[in-house]
Parts: C-alpha cells; structure tokens; sequence
C-alpha cells in the first residue's frame, strides 16, 4: 500500500516532467551567465510566465545573432511563485553559479526590496524596470540599483498628464476629484506621493481606496467609488485584482474610459477575460505597448518560434508583457554590451563591470533601431551616475476590447517634480542607512 | 544493546531530573551541538547556510513557539505569522528608534511586543475552543497585515511601507557572512529551546498539559484556566517573535507586510503538527521537514531527469515539488499519525533491543 | 438612503456566495469531523476542470451549442471530481480512521498540496474564462422609489439564487433520505454507525462526492465571476468567519453566517473604512465572527460541545 503511494507519487512527478517544454542550459567555457527569477506558478503565473518567455526569448535571440560580441548567453531559471523568500533563495543559490551572475531582475517589488540590501554586498546590479522603489532613480544613493525606463513616479505623472490633455489642460484639473484603487501594499502605495503632490498643485481631489490582496473581493471599493463619482480613477494592482477591478466597475456602472491603470495593470491578462467589458480602459505604458509587427518581434517570430524554439505559446509573442521581458531583457544585455566596451570586447563580465555598463548606457534612437525596436522603443536612453532611470517618457494605450492601441502622443513626465522628491527620499532613505552619496570619483569608476 | 540505561543508576534527584538522563542521549546531543556550532560553519557552502540552516534554524524557533501554544496547550492558533511580524516590526522600532541600541536586546523588545499582542488575541481561548479557536485567531493575523500597512508609525513614516535593516553587529562583532549569521540564529535558537524545554517540564508545562487534555478537569484541581492559557500565549508569542524578528533582520533584510502573510500562519501550524505535537524535537524534525524538503524537492528532480537524459522546466518542477511534498505529507501521516518525532521516539526505543531481536 | 440599501444588498449577495464555499467545509466536517482545508484547493480544480473542459470538449466533440458545452464541462468536471473524492477515501482517509482532528487536518493540507500541482499541470496556470451566460452589466430597480434607481448587480442574484437552491436540495437530502440520515448518523459518532451497519467507507465517498459537487458549483459562479485562477484559492480564507459564524456542523448555519458576514464585510468597509484608512474588511469579518463566538462559542448553530470529566 505505502509502496503503491510512492509509485504512483513518482509516475506522476515523471509526468509531469515528460509533458512539459523544457529549458536547458548547456554548459560551456566563457559564457555570461544569467539568472531568470520567474514565477510560472501560483497566483501571478498569468502574469508571469508571458514576461519570462519574453526575457528567455530575447537571450536566446542574442545567442542566435552571435552573442554579445562573441559571448553566448547562460540562462537558468528559477521559480520563485512571487513569494520573497523563495525569490532570495533562488538568489542566493545562483548569484556564484557559473562564474557569478552579472545581474539580476527580481521581477517582484518584495524581492527588490530584500535583494537591494543583498545585491549591493555581492556587488550584483539589480535592474528594475519600471518597478521597485521610485528613489532608486538617484543612482548616487542606490549604486546597485537600476529602474530603467521608468519609474512609479513617471507613471503615476504621466497619468495625471494624459488627464490634463483629456480635460484640455493642467488647470482644468481644479476641483475635480481623482481616486486611486491600489494594492495594499508597497507596490500599490507607491504613487501616493506623487500623486498628493500633483493635487497639491493643481487642486484635485484625491480619494484613497485601498484593496486588500491578492484583491479577490471589491465590491465595497466599487460601491465606494458609486457613491463618490470620481472624475477619473487609477488602478493600480497585479494580478487577479486588475481583472476582479474592471469586473466590478462593469458591474457598478463606472465608465472604463474614466480609468487609468499603471503599466502592471493594463496587459492582456488583465482585460482578457473581461473582454469588451473593459473596451475604453486606458493604461500608461512603460514606452512599449503590444507590438505583433515590431521588427525585434517579427525577428523573434522568424529566428526562434519558425523553428520550434520559442519558449511559450506564438500568439503570445509580441502582447504587453512579453515585451516588457523583452524590453527588460534587452536593457541588461546592453548594459553587458556597454561594459564590455570599457572593460574589454569579447570577455565575460563581472556584475561590477556590468553595473558600470548599466551606469552609461547611451542608447540612440538609432541604436534602438538598429536592435529591432523601432516604435517600441524611444530613445535616446541614457543613465548616469544620478540618473538610473534613462528615459521619462510614456504612452497611453487604451484596450478596443480586443487588443491595446496608443491613443496619445509620447507624454514627458515632468521631472521639475520628480527630481526633487527622488532627491529628498533617497537622502532620507541615505541618512536612515548612515549611506553617503557617491563622490564624483566612485561615479567614474 | 549499546542504547540502553542498564547500570546507568542516579543518586541524586538533580541528576534524576535532568533533560537527558540516558548517557547515551546526552553524548548524541553533546555531539550534535559540536557539529552544528563547529563543524558546519567549517565544512558548510555558503548557500547550505545561508539559504537552508539559517531559515531551517529560524523556523525550528518559531516552531518550537507554536509548539508550546498548540502541543502543549493545546489551543491551535492560526495568529503565527501575526505574531512573527509583530516581533519583527517591534524590533525593528525599538533598533531604529532608540540610537545606539543593540541587537539582542532590540530582538527581546520585539519578543515582548509579540508577548503582548499574543496576549490580547489570545483573549479569545478563554472562550472559544478547537477549531473554532484557530479560525478566530486568523483575526490576529488579518489585523495585523491591516495594522502594518495602515499605520505609518510602525514603518517610521517611509510611503512605501517597507523596511531595512542593515549593519548588524553582536557584541562588535558584525553579522555579515554567512557563518556568523548561521552561528547567532544557533545561538539564539539553542538558548531558547533550552529554555522552552525547562519551561514545559516545569509546573507550568503540567499546567499547561493539563489544560491541553481536559480543561474542565484541570480547572475541577485548581489549575486556573486563564493564567494557564494566557501564559502559554505569551510565552509562545515571544518566541514567535524573536524568531520573526530574526527572519527579518538575517535573512531578508528588508521587508514588507506581506512578508509575514497568513501562509505562515498556516506552514508553522503544519510545521508542528507533522513534526510532533507536544515535543520540542519534533519542531526541530517538522522545521526541516517545511522548510528543507521543498527546496530539497527543487534541485533533486532536475538532478533525477538528468539522470535519465531529458531536462525539465521550472515549471514542471515546481508542479511536481507540490504533488511530492503533498503525498509525502500524506504518507507520513499514514505511517505515523502522531507526527516524526513520534518516529524517532520508537526508532529510540527498537534500538535499546539492537541488535538483538528481543 | 439608497446607498445604504444598495451596500446592504450587495454584501447580502456576496455572503451568499461565501456560504457556497462555506458549505462545502460544514458538509464534510458535518459527516466526517475532518476539516476540510483542501475545500479551497477543490474549488479552483472544480473551476478548471470546468473552464477547460468548456474549451476541449466542444473541440474534442465537435459540439457547437454553447449550453451543451456547458452542460457536458459541468458532467465532465462533476465526474473528475467524483473521481477524486472516491481517491481521496481510498488513498487517504480510509487509513486514517479515527485519528485526531490535527492529524485528519493535516491529511487535507498534503490533498492541498497534491491537488494544486495537479490542478496546475494538468490544466495549466493561466487565466481561464467560464462562459455561462451571466450577465455582466448592472442594472437599476426601483427607480420610481430612489432616484436613479438602486444598482442591482444580477450576476450576483442569480448565484445567490443557485447558492439558495443548493441549500434547500442540501438540506432535504439530509433530511429526507435513507443516506442522508446515515451521513448524519455517520456525524454523530462513527463507531455507533459502523456497528449499526453503516458502511463508513461508503459514506465517507459520497460525502466527499457531495463536497467535490458543492466545489464545483461554487467554483463555477466564482470562476465566471473572476475568471478561474490561482487566486480563487484565497476565497476559502474569505469564507472561513462563516463557517464558524454558522458553526461547522450546521448547514443554514452556513447561510445565515455567510449573510450575516457579507454585510458586515461590506458595512464596514464603506462606512467605516474611510475613517481609518481602508482595506478594513478582511479582518473585520474575522472580528465580527470572533464577537459572535463569545456569545455563542460554538458557532450560531453548531453543535454545543459538552464536555464530560
């Protein structure tokens, strides 16, 4: 009887094994090695599992156009299930592996917060793209971390702006009322202060409604928003509460053109299962949308998936989130590809040297284009020793209840506001710490 | 044959009384303690330490915490994690706040707030019993995720919510490699279950047994229901205090809310009920068990499928690990109902007959 | 006025589709003592073998009408979770009898586990859609009365009423029938069964049956209403405070609990919630069951426990 249990336990696990596509990493002499955190089970696996196919996917390209001048690429995954204690054991099993990890993307906002702290004693960059604590854009407090592309504060104002250009100007803003659905969380709480701010200035309303997750149940946030009419609501979640959201202000009668949802909350898993009844929700996006017709992804559809060696589903390939891996995937490699300039062409870098990479960065629109991201991509993207973040600038897409379309203009987000209060968090965060910012010589290095 | 406590006479009631009365235990553990505070650190990879002994050690902690609440005590709390993020917080207050002060006491401090928060959502028992009970205590957890999101104060006014430690040193010395860390978790988690030990042999562990098994009749004696029940919760929210302090301050680093979510609650419970209800070294087994075996799970089947030629995804991995990890559960149950150190205990006892068969 | 009324009737409804899950926890503890912790995991397997079924079937059959599709997932599913149960006693509780309640518990947390990787490998980890034609937009009633008309959310009522019907064939099959008694007697104490006659194993099967059932349709109408995903395992924690609000052994228990909770859950977090900060409910209706316990420390209608020394 016992016996039977275990058989009939390891038939399964070899099932389970034998149906499954598999990710296999060779090993072999001077390659760069890099690590996947994914979670492609549990509560966020719709999210996740498109946005690791899209980084797998691009590191494979990478290899298949030849390596970052002549260096392959060693990927190995890890499943983390967006849980952070699991996501820092998958840290710290693979940071030495191989030759040392050259970076990492946590892919999680509790993972970045523990691997922060880590990170920086292992001297390995952690990029964050368009995640993470907003203040980590000042790069003299936070050395190790990179939110490329954008950061909660550049969502949450570019936003704000898109409203404004709505209501045909800033100051048209006055006396309106602006509610702020957010995970109860870090991750969720993140725009607050930008957004107090902006109605500071501009004289809105703005109304918190908190859900607490994963945000299965919210009604009462609904009915809440019923009653109180904002002008325009924000969405900010992950996961099963951006679908459940748009699900009940279907159910409440609340207009989804009125919505705006962060770049985590406005991707195919989201309205999908809400079909038209999402048609109007608009999302601000980290420069990139859904792109089936991108170069990169036409490359990607011709070099990997034509002969079988994509990793997930085709007709994923080129929606938001897989492009947000690629995207993501893409500004590491050429944080590797920029040190290798410096440190010497052709080598393997170590996470030191690719965090000096990520640190100049100096993508051209050209530069860009030539990769394959003509139209996902706008540069120029160009971090420096302050500067992490590269870029300022975002779209909105608005969901036609069956696929995502710009429907504004590139918006800069305004950094006369942003700077000032990266530069005042960050140096809170420094004096907590006993941290100095870094002097011009150690930008150097 | 070679366990066993023939010849093994004692003359005082002191020696009587001791935790290990056979020599042979007391040369297993003796031995233990050496190979856990020398040899590992010597011979253990960093990641053995970092990423398995030290949430191994950490885990057993709170374990044996919980174990004293529901082993003992018998009133099966769901308020663990709660718990744990109450220590943590509290510590991180009182280590922030306060300039210059150090890190064991901080720990103790945020072992203290646990207590009393343990106390009040532990109010409940006084009433309620059994399942019902554990249920409620989940209002100690849910409320305590609310609290540290909501009130501003505990996460000294940062907008995201979460928080970091850093630079942490015992007695100058500082706890950044993976060894030193191990060793004060050791440390920390040795002292502790000593104390734990002591405590449930004492009076107040009969009380608590006693209150465990029939409370009516345990207050018919004289054992007074509410002191009983409450010591137990605070003593055991302490413990699952420290050991949540010490998961936040050596092994995460910086953390959220989340960090101490209501799946803990529910793998501390598991912890002790598959470990052993009512035995300190079962927290030890049921620690290993949760915490070791999934991880175990996740590198082993990749090394098997590679065995037999064909590579597996994470995916597939991971599935395979919860269907594993459930029908271990299960069968061990089934082999023994009363939890591992049940196991151990008549492991102990064939082998006062070994290698004799009777 | 007509705010209140609406907060009121949707947290009514939301209670009625907590106390579906809720009455698949009291249905097993009822007839068995074990308490189910897998329930959660039950739910969401129901809910994917139902999505996908919809999804293959019609492929594999060629079925083009979307209610037969339907109505063949949900037999399909039905029997899949028939399976298990039938599984679930042979495999596990069979070697279990009579063991104490931490252990059974235990038990059902590695079901939990083993069900989820299951679950998830053979039917995926993606968001899947349950098309069973439930309206989606709210409508207004009651205009002539309140202005505007109070907001009306039909999805929810028709689950309330699926929720309802369930109860009633629930609670008459308990009463009325041959195995419904024995299920009952089977609760009381399983050695006084069992020397009467009552094959235990038997019973413990359809029990489980009965419960996989229940998971299935509560599965179904919160998988259409939240599309079937991992997360819908968090509903089980929401349905907990009724199951001990109703007390574990009692059916109407379940509902009243779950109507009890809903509007508290809801009350709360709207009229309370912005006072302090909001997020409130979830641990509100923990602390509104906890009240209720003081009071009645078995649940409104549970079993008293007496205790003999």
């Amino acid at each position: 009887m016992k016996l039977r249990k275990i058989v009939v336990a390891a038939t399964v696990a070899l099932a389970g094994a034998a149906s499954l596509v598999s990710t296999a990493a060779l090993a072999q002499a001077k390659e760069q090695y890099l690590p996947v955190l994914s979670y492609r089970t549990g509560a966020y696996a719709p999210n996740g599992t498109p946005t690791a196919n899209g980084i797998v996917d691009y590191y494979k390209l990478v290899n298949a156009r030849g390596g970052i001048n002549g260096v392959k690429l060693l990927v190995e995954e890890c499943e983390t299930m967006y849980d952070t204690a699991r996501s820092v054991e998958c840290y710290e099993r693979l940071k030495g592996k191989n030759g040392g990890a050259a970076l990492i993307h946590p892919w999680a906002t509790g993972a970045t917060f523990a691997l922060t702290e880590k990170a920086s004693v292992d001297k390995i960059p952690l990029i964050t793209t368009g995640y993470g604590r907003s203040e980590s854009a000042d790069g003299t407090i936070f050395k190790w971390n990179f939110p490329i592309l954008g950061t909660y504060w550049v969502a949450a104002d570019v936003i704000v702006q898109a409203i404004a250009q709505k209501e045909g100007g800033l100051d048209k803003l006055k006396g309106k009322k602006i509610a702020l659905v957010y995970h109860d969380s870090p991750f969720g709480k993140e725009p607050i202060p930008l957004l107090q701010e902006r109605s500071k200035m501009h004289g809105f309303e703005l109304q918190l409604l908190p859900v607490a997750a994963p945000g299965v149940e919210q009604k009462a946030t609904w009915l809440q928003i019923r009653q109180s009419r904002p002008d325009y609501t924000l969405l900010w979640g992950w996961g099963v509460m951006n679908s459940t959201a748009l699900k009940e202000a279907q159910a409440t009668g609340y207009p989804r053109e009125k919505m705006y949802g962060v770049w985590w909350s406005s991707a195919e898993p989201d309205v999908k299962d809400v079909g038209m009844g999402a048609k109007g929700y608009n999302g601000v996006t980290l420069q990139h949308g859904t792109d089936k017709n991108a170069p990169i992804i036409k490359e990607i559809l011709a070099k990997l998936h034509d002969k079988n060696q994509g990793t997930g589903p085709r007709d994923e390939v080129g929606e938001t989130l897989y492009l947000r891996g690629v995207v993501s995937a893409a500004m590491g490699v050429e944080g590797i590809r920029a040190a290798q300039e410096r440190f010497g062409k052709g080598k393997v870098m170590t996470g030191e040297q690719v965090r000096w990479g990520l640190e100049n960065l100096n993508l051209t629109q050209a530069k860009l284009d030539a990769l394959g991201f003509k139209g996902v991509l706008r540069g120029p993207i160009s971090t420096s020793c302050a500067d992490h973040v590269g870029a300022g600038a975002a779209r909105i897409h608005t969901w036609d209840g069956t696929k995502w379309g710009f429907t504004t203009d590139w918006i800069e987000a305004d950094q006369q506001i942003i700077k000032p209060m990266v530069k005042a968090t960050a140096s809170k965060y420094a004096a907590e710490k006993k941290l100095s910012a870094r002097t011009p010589a150690d930008c150097q290095s | 044959m070679f366990y066993r406590e023939n010849g093994q006479f004692k003359t005082t009631y002191r020696a009587d009384q001791q935790i290990f009365p056979i020599a042979q235990d007391r040369w297993f553990i003796l031995a233990l303690v050496a190979l856990a505070f020398v040899a590992v650190p010597l011979l253990a990879s960093d990641y053995l330490m970092r990423a398995i002994l030290i949430p191994f050690l950490i885990f057993s902690l709170a374990a044996v915490g919980v174990n004293v609440l529901v082993g003992y005590c018998g009133q099966i709390s769901l308020g663990s994690g709660a718990f744990m993020a109450v220590g943590a917080y509290g510590a991180y207050n009182f280590f922030v706040r306060v300039p210059g002060m150090p890190l064991i006491p901080a720990l103790i401090l945020g072992g203290l707030c646990a207590t009393f928060f343990g106390i009040l959502f532990g109010l409940p028992s006084l009433r309620v019993r059994g399942l019902y009970l554990a249920v409620a205590t989940l209002a100690a957890q849910f409320f305590a995720d609310w609290m540290f999101l909501r009130i501003k104060w505990f996460t000294l006014d940062t907008p995201s919510g979460s928080v970091a430690v850093s630079n942490l040193q015992v007695f100058g010395m500082p706890l950044e490699s993976a060894a030193s860390k191990y060793l004060f978790c050791l440390a920390v988690l040795a002292v502790i279950a000593l104390l734990a030990k002591n405590l449930v042999r004492s009076a107040i562990g009969r009380e608590w047994m006693a209150i465990r098994d029939m409370d009516v009749a345990a207050a018919v004696i004289g054992i007074r229901p509410m002191y009983a029940k409450l010591s137990a919760f605070a003593v055991s929210s302490f413990i699952i205090g420290v050991a949540g302090a010490l998961w936040a301050f050596v092994y995460l680093g910086a953390w959220e809310p989340s960090a101490f979510s209501v799946d803990y609650s529910f793998r501390l419970l598991f912890m002790v009920i598959i470990g052993g209800l009512g035995s300190i070294m079962g927290s030890f087994f049921g620690a290993a068990f949760i915490v070791v075996l999934p991880i175990a799970l996740s590198q082993f089947l990749p090394f098997v499928a590679g065995l037999f030629g064909f590579s597996i995804s994470t995916t597939a991995v991971s599935h395979a690990e919860l269907m594993i990890f459930g029908g271990l559960i299960v069968w061990f149950l089934i082999v023994e109902p009363h939890g591992l150190a049940r196991l151990w205990s008549i492991g102990k006892q064939k082998l006062r007959l070994w290698p004799f068969p009777h | 006025m007509a705010f209140f009324l609406e907060t009121l009737f949707g947290g009514l409804m939301v209670g009625m589709l907590y106390s579906l899950v809720a009455l698949g926890f009291v249905l097993i503890f009822k007839a068995s003592g074990v308490f189910n912790f897998a329930q959660g995991a039950m739910v969401l397997f129901a809910a994917l073998a139902m999505a996908r079924f919809s999804e293959w079937i019609p492929m594999w059959l060629g079925i083009e009408n979307k209610w037969v599709g339907n109505i063949a997932a949900f037999v399909a599913a039905g029997a899949l979770m028939f399976a298990m149960a039938w599984l679930i006693e042979r495999l596990v509780l069979r070697h279990l009898v009579n063991q104490e309640a931490a252990t059974l518990l235990m038990a059902t947390l590695g079901i939990t586990y083993f069900i989820d990787g299951l679950g998830q490998s053979l039917f995926g980890s993606n968001i899947y859609k349950i098309d069973i034609g439930m309206p989606k937009d709210p409508v207004f009633v009651l205009d002539s009365v309140f202005q505007g008309g109070l907001l009306l959310n039909q999805e929810d009522v028709i689950a309330a009423a699926i929720a309802a019907a369930m109860v009633i064939a629930l609670s008459l099959f308990f009463q009325k029938t041959a195995t419904g008694r024995a299920l009952r007697a089977v609760a009381d104490d399983h050695q006084a069964a069992q020397s009467i006659g009552i094959p235990l194993n038997r019973i413990w099967v359809i029990v489980w049956c009965v419960a996989g059932l229940v998971a299935l349709v509560a599965g179904m109408i919160w998988g259409s209403k939240l599309g079937v995903q991992f997360s819908l395992t968090t509903i089980a924690l929401r349905a907990l405070p009724v199951v001990i609000l109703g007390g574990l052994t009692s059916v109407p228990g379940a509902i009243i609990g779950g109507l009890i909770i809903g509007v508290g859950e809801k009350l709360s977090e709207v009229y309370l919630g912005p006072f302090v900060g909001g997020g409130i409910e979830i641990w509100f209706a923990y602390v509104l069951a906890l009240v209720f316990l003081l009071f009645r420390p078995q649940g409104l209608f549970g079993e008293k426990i007496i205790d003999r020394v």
